[in-house]
């Protein structure tokens, strides 16, 4: 193998090959839009990630023998800062950055070369499967049961809350393999083909009138053992990894080559769009309007410093890796906040007006608002993890941790 | 941007903490309160001035010895004064110096650097007026052009170690613009008033300037020509300011981390009560957002970043308000015991309620951020 290329010559070259390659960003993110147009970005996103795979650029700290570049991060760092103000598929960054890690880590060879190269080439997106009806926080208490026949499994129950299943085209689902093992030690991570029969998607409709999550019905979906990722039983252990590279995308510093947006839906500029809102509702003198702007402008100054702080501390191993909670703890308070802010400032015409006008979106987003604390771990969970894992404070008292499982009192479920 | 202290800059923290817990352990800080002294010795701001506190914004040509990223510099030194609730006129010196540096003669650079450098004068910065007049290019105080020197008359308020300043730097509004003055404590016009010590590490005094006569020389910079020098010494205040703030706020809560951790309740620490860890995670992130702020805000200094004023409000705004709230719940869970005179929360609490009105409450640095911003 040759010397490798610097990061700078990396980053001039990528620069050379954007200018004339990629098209100019839109502005508009996935969360904005209705569904018809999700599936025209997702589908563009597809061939946008082909045309950076085929340039040499895709999955830049992904080993070359999976159709990665075997670079660094100071080199994925170049690449993201030539390809700023570019449209890049972005949507893959689930994929790149969360399932692609946790199989690169716990995966078999002929599950990492069967799929990886496709993944970094745009032909497979993937998603996880987590979260329950009966339950997301408490998420080792999950009930969905594979249960073993000879050389499969037997799939049944519900996943919910996965973001875009409709248009991804595998999973990694975290199922029961033993219900008499204590809770975590009877869990297994299976990968899937999200259209396996007996598999079906839902699109769920949220209070905004918006479907990018998805619930799944699982009926006797039939597995085969070689989609087990990492050993059976032991899917607790995978879906640390996989949840530890997720706070990890969060936080910057996963191998997802695109930047991440942890602000979700609204990473344009904020502060010029509660400015322009105040002087629309005509409250630029307002002095309680005022002290609201300015709040808002402290939350957007504060995020980078803040979050840079944390990676260095990470990186340095000063801070243990679930301190990727308080990033993910910022951006839930941070943009919950922005949205209140903007409601109080909007006023009544924010809760009377429809989506179209540029005061009326604001009602529309506070009552989406709730996502923002909720989704990919409540901030109560990561408060949890930051006082009882960052901080060392103890652990809270927990009856099911060492019961087989099919003791445990769920939901209106009592045994026994 | 810096963010990982370099081995220089460890070795600098680490020889400041054991300088402060030596000569300013907070029983002596206590003492000397009780006996109406003054909160340090003129020994102690020299020994202070010979590890380097003044020098570190002084480039190496006018005798200091300025480091590569200066205002980092302090901000360690800062940090840790904050963790000691330690005295010393740190940050007023550093504020006169940085003017002098950026807008004196070189005259007033020979004739004071090397003095305040040392630590055998002590010189601050009287720039605040009553009640909350923090922004420093609209001074109140006014200078009279009168023969060939000016007549300065007004009022400053809350002036940090005016009591022991042997020099004003003074703001003040000349027909042709702001301007700044170096003003002798004992010029004829000049007189102190003492505050009550509310912070039990430092000294406060309202200033009153009553036609005091100065000469042209004493002018610091072109009458209506300093406005980006204020700003910057205006910048560099808070962020001393926060930086201390930021280190005390720091310091007491892991001290209360580790009372709650010792301290039992119906037989369980009373750490592992979630009502405590939701509220102690959520200081968590906004210390953690404070200290950030306080290294971005020194490296924009450093680098003469275009948006360090919107970042300076921003911190003085979140360090202000967080800072107090987080010394505040740490004052509530330590209980009974942390609202006596005897534990050492008061004295943090003291400082952090000082620090959230100098230079601008978070309120002011609100409304100034929505004007930097065009509203």
């Amino acid at each position: 193998m040759s010397e490798q290329e610097s990061p700078e010559a990396f980053g001039a070259r990528a620069r050379a090959w954007a200018a004339s390659n990629l098209p100019r960003a839109e502005g508009r993110g996935i969360m904005e839009v209705d569904d018809e147009e999700e599936l025209r970005i997702v589908a563009s996103a597809r061939e946008l990630q082909k045309l950076i795979f085929d340039a040499g650029f895709a999955g830049i700290r992904y080993p070359t023998e999976y159709g990665g570049q075997g670079l660094t991060r100071e080199h994925q760092l170049a690449w993201r800062e030539a390809t700023a103000g570019y449209q890049l598929p972005d949507v893959f960054n689930v994929t790149h950055g969360i399932l692609a890690p946790t199989l690169l880590q716990f995966g078999t060879e002929d599950q990492k070369s069967a799929h990886l190269p496709k993944i970094l080439s745009g032909q497979e997106l993937w998603v996880q499967f987590l979260s329950e009806p009966s339950g997301g926080s408490d998420l080792a208490g999950l009930l969905t049961r594979a249960d073993r026949d000879g050389d499969t499994f037997r799939l049944n129950g519900s996943k919910i809350w996965s973001t875009g299943a409709h248009f991804s085209d595998y999973c990694m689902v975290l199922v029961r393999t033993n219900m008499e093992a204590p809770k975590h030690r009877g869990l297994s991570m299976f990968m899937m083909p999200i259209r396996s029969p007996g598999v079906t998607v839902t699109p769920i409709k949220l209070v905004t009138g918006g479907s990018h999550f998805c619930q799944e019905f699982f009926d006797d979906v039939i597995l085969p053992a070689s989609y087990l990722i990492g050993a059976e039983n032991e899917g607790w252990r995978v879906a640390s990894g996989l949840l530890f590279h997720e706070r990890n995308m969060v936080g910057g510093n996963s191998l997802n080559d695109h930047v991440y947006a942890s602000g979700g839906e609204d990473d344009g500029d904020v502060v010029g769009e509660l400015i322009a809102i105040t002087k629309a509702v005509g409250r630029s003198q307002d002095a309680l309007a005022r002290q609201l702007v300015g709040e808002a402008i402290v939350l957007e100054a504060l995020a980078d410093p803040t979050i840079n702080r944390i990676n260095a501390q990470l990186r340095a191993g000063r801070m243990p890796p679930p301190a990727a909670s308080i990033v993910r703890l910022l951006s839930g308070l941070k943009g919950f906040r922005l949205a209140e802010i903007a409601l109080q400032i909007g006023g009544t015409r924010a809760v009377m007006e429809g989506r179209d006008d540029p005061v009326g979106v604001l009602g529309q987003r506070w009552l989406g608002a709730r996502t923002g604390t909720i989704a990919g771990g409540s901030v109560e969970m990561q408060r949890n993890g930051i006082s009882e894992h960052v901080i060392g404070l103890p652990r809270e008292a927990t009856p099911d941790r060492d019961v087989p499982f099919s003791q445990v009192l769920a939901n209106r479920r009592q045994r026994g | 941007m810096e963010i990982e202290l370099s081995g220089e800059q460890r070795f600098l923290q680490e020889t400041v903490r054991k300088f402060l817990e030596q000569e300013s352990p907070l029983s002596a800080v206590r003492e000397r309160a009780a006996k109406g002294e003054a909160p340090f010795e003129p020994g102690f701001w020299r020994q202070a001035a010979e590890l380097g506190w003044t020098a570190m914004l002084i480039p190496e040509e006018y005798g200091g010895a300025a480091g590569e990223h200066p205002v980092l510099d302090l901000v360690i030194v800062a940090e840790e004064i904050g963790r000691a609730i330690a005295p010393g006129p740190f940050l007023p010196a550093a504020v006169v110096i940085d003017a002098l540096l950026r807008s004196g003669s070189a005259e007033q650079q020979q004739e004071h650097l090397p003095a305040l450098a040392d630590g055998s004068v002590i010189a601050t910065w009287a720039m605040g007026e009553a009640p909350d007049g923090w922004e420093p290019a609209e001074p109140a105080t006014q200078a009279r052009p009168d023969g060939d020197g000016y007549l300065l008359s007004g009022e400053k308020a809350a002036v940090e170690a005016a009591e022991v300043a042997d020099l004003f730097l003074v703001t003040a509004t000349t027909p042709d613009g702001v301007a700044q003055f170096l003003v002798p404590a004992g010029a004829e016009g000049v007189s102190v008033r003492p505050l009550p010590q509310y912070d039990l590490g430092r000294l406060f005094g309202d200033v009153t300037l009553t036609d005091v006569r100065v000469p042209a020389s004493a002018l610091v910079g072109e009458p209506g020509g300093i406005g980006a020098v204020l700003e910057h010494q205006y910048q560099l205040a808070i962020t001393l300011l926060c930086a201390e703030t930021a280190g005390l706020t720091e310091k007491i809560f892991d001290t209360t981390i580790d009372y709650m951790r010792n301290r039992y309740a119906f037989g369980r620490p009373i750490g592992s009560y979630q009502a405590l860890k939701h509220r102690i995670s959520d200081h968590k992130l906004w210390l953690e957002a404070a200290l950030g702020l306080s290294t971005a805000l020194a490296n924009a200094l450093d680098s003469e970043d275009e948006h360090v004023a919107r970042l300076a409000s921003a911190t003085k705004a979140h360090v202000g308000e967080q800072s107090l709230k987080i010394v505040s719940d740490c004052s509530q869970f330590t209980g009974g015991i942390a609202q006596t005179w005897e534990h050492d929360m008061h004295l943090y609490l003291r400082r952090a309620t000082v620090n959230r009105s100098l230079y601008g409450s978070p309120e002011q640095h609100k409304e100034r951020l929505c004007r930097l911003a065009g509203l």
